[in-house]
């Protein structure tokens, strides 16, 4: 399987998740946001950082850079696009998933674990994984996920709503909202499911010894699925 | 020409940044505020010289970068 991270300027989470993919098993391809090819891709990543510092609105610049017009083609036509944190802000700012993410309720950073609920595995991002609930890591200023409600609407409808925050047996309510978002909506899909984007950080939870391992059972699904 | 563009969020999108400086102004005794909400300001200095014309350009911009039509709208403001 192949895959492909894509490079912003203020990327920083652009190596972590290289290393998550090569353990996982992807042949993995760094690509620089000023060229204009994309690489022969099974799945290209738009990983986390501040991307452009986060200038104007997070993700906003980084949107209209030159390789995010074939990646918005590779998408378009069933590619898998998965956009992590400052990935998701980027993504919403495409219009490839629907809504925005706003600042956090209580304008803080928030940097901790959290539990999400998968809430849909009819897709090929969660489908082999075991488990209901995963512990992912967070890091983010904006992640509070807004939507109209003409949208919402829409996205319940289609059952885009990928992950929620919650506690550690699954239990979906506010006092375990992070930042505020709508629904407690941690990670959510394009209507075909090929695109997701979710604040947390699976790459970040694949080593025991360093924070968990709940992300090593995402990608193991992940590229399996892809297979 | 100089043109002007103001931001501002729609007026049931939270924001905290706002309410943060509400209650600031309040602490510091100007008790009489209603609400704040908080915006931003562009000025786009623009080799156009035709008025209409670099207003059609402005609104392009506004919709394609400057506002994010989900949760801002965006006023231009007449080149003087």
């Amino acid at each position: 399987m192949k895959s492909s991270v894509i490079t912003f300027p203020g990327s920083n989470c652009d190596r972590d998740m290289d290393v998550a993919l090569k353990k996982f098993g992807f042949k993995n391809k760094m690509v620089w946001h000023a060229d204009a090819e994309l690489p022969k891709s099974d799945l290209v990543v738009l990983p986390g950082g501040f991307s452009y510092g986060d200038y104007l609105r997070c993700g906003s610049m980084a949107s209209k850079s030159k390789i995010m017009q074939s990646v918005i083609n590779f998408a378009n036509s069933g590619g898998m696009v998965m956009g992590i944190c400052n990935g998701f802000q980027i993504l919403v700012e495409t219009g490839l998933v629907p809504g925005v993410l706003l600042r956090n309720k209580y304008l803080e950073f928030i940097c901790k674990n959290v539990f999400v609920k998968i809430n849909d595995k009819q897709n090929k991002y969660f489908k082999n994984v075991n488990n209901e609930v995963l512990e992912f890591h967070i890091a983010h200023n904006e992640g509070n996920y807004f939507c109209t409600l003409d949208q919402l609407k829409k996205i319940e409808d289609n059952n885009q709503i990928a992950i929620n925050y919650c506690d550690e047996n699954g239990k979906i309510e506010d006092q375990f909202n992070p930042n505020g978002s709508i629904k407690n909506i941690a990670g959510i899909f394009n209507k075909e499911k090929n695109v997701l984007g979710m604040m947390p950080h699976p790459e970040r939870m694949i080593d025991k010894s360093l924070s968990g391992e709940d992300g090593s059972l995402f990608f193991k699904s992940l590229i399996n699925n892809l297979k | 020409m100089k043109i002007s563009v103001i931001i501002t969020l729609k007026k049931d999108v939270l924001d905290p940044q706002g309410k943060v400086i509400h209650q600031t102004l309040d602490g510091m005794g100007f008790n009489d505020v209603n609400e704040v909400r908080q915006g931003k300001y562009f000025e786009i200095d623009t080799k156009e010289t035709d008025n209409d014309k670099a207003k059609v350009k402005v609104e392009e911009m506004c919709k394609k970068l400057l506002a994010n039509l989900v949760i801002e709208n965006y006023k231009i403001i007449d080149p003087k």
